[in-house]
């Protein structure tokens, strides 16, 4: 069972109370783009064997939607943060960096930063 | 063996979601002028069944007040918002409360929601909007148990659900 404490609210909600939402920190391409970045945008997706971001829907509780990193494979959970940011906290990092040296996803934890 | 709890659908309250900048000092004095109360921190309950206010989410709350008052608090708290954006509406007649009374309620409701119900971590003065089995619903604990709201078009599977879970089987000891 996956429990992620919601940001906004602190609880701790299990999985049934939440709603996947998908990969985290997508950034959207609209009608000017290319036809590459629009690809991208719309199918373009990491799949990672190992910690990933997601976006989560408190569902059943306040509603609101947040972020979460998450290990795909031992679904051990390094935190949670609010949506209203573009990249995952420092300290965040830092810790799923501690723990999986050569975590890399997108531009975020790449392993020569 | 006697019944865990008591669940008895409660008759029509008064009920405004209220939505806003909770820390506006004017939708303190809103929520003061309308329910007597203050503003409640994450997961808080004030007040009581007849008269209160119960955290929802980062920015709404969920107004208690007598069935017959509502119309009046709407128009207090319409008064005290002017000029901020904020959402105030009458939402009695979508809800269906119920108490859930006796000494086996934490028992009753851990069973149907997936909430830690151990004393050491929900009280009385405690709110939770969850998952009551397949359904949506929140509860508050107070002195004599616990109210649970939930959408009135779904009572019934509310009340087959918790009237279930209190008059079967024996209960955990957990919250002893």
């Amino acid at each position: 069972m996956l429990i992620l404490e919601c940001p906004y609210c602190g609880v701790n909600a299990d999985e049934t109370e939440l709603h996947a939402g998908g990969e985290a920190h997508l950034k959207r391409f609209g009608p000017e783009a290319s036809d590459e970045e629009f690809e991208g945008y719309l199918f373009v997706r990491e799949n990672p064997k190992g910690v990933h971001l997601e976006r989560w829907q408190h569902r059943y509780g306040c509603g609101k939607w947040f972020h979460a990193a998450r290990c795909t494979t031992t679904l051990e959970v390094f935190g949670t943060y609010p949506a209203q940011t573009l990249a995952p906290p420092k300290e965040l990092v830092a810790k799923i960096k501690e723990k999986r040296p050569d975590w890399t996803w997108r531009e975020f934890g790449g392993a020569s930063t | 063996m006697s019944d865990m709890a008591v669940i008895t659908r409660a008759d029509a309250r008064g009920m405004i979601t209220l939505r806003g900048d909770l820390g506006s000092a004017k939708m303190k004095k809103a929520v003061k002028a309308a329910t007597d109360q203050a503003i409640p921190t994450s997961g808080q309950f004030l007040g009581n069944g007849d008269k209160g206010v119960a955290w929802m989410s980062p920015d709404e709350l969920l107004l208690i007040v007598p069935y017959d008052g509502v119309a009046q608090a709407i128009e207090v708290l319409e008064q005290a918002l002017v000029k901020t954006h904020f959402l105030a509406v009458d939402v009695s007649d979508a809800r269906a409360t119920f108490t859930v009374s006796g000494d086996g309620t934490r028992d009753v409701l851990a069973r149907l929601c997936p909430v830690d119900l151990h004393p050491d971590s929900f009280g009385t003065g405690q709110v939770r909007r969850t998952r009551l089995a397949q359904i949506a619903a929140a509860f508050w604990m107070h002195d004599a148990g616990f109210d649970v709201v939930c959408f009135r078009s779904v009572a019934d599977y509310a009340e087959g659900v918790l009237t279930r879970a209190a008059t079967t089987g024996e209960k955990t000891g957990f919250f002893a």
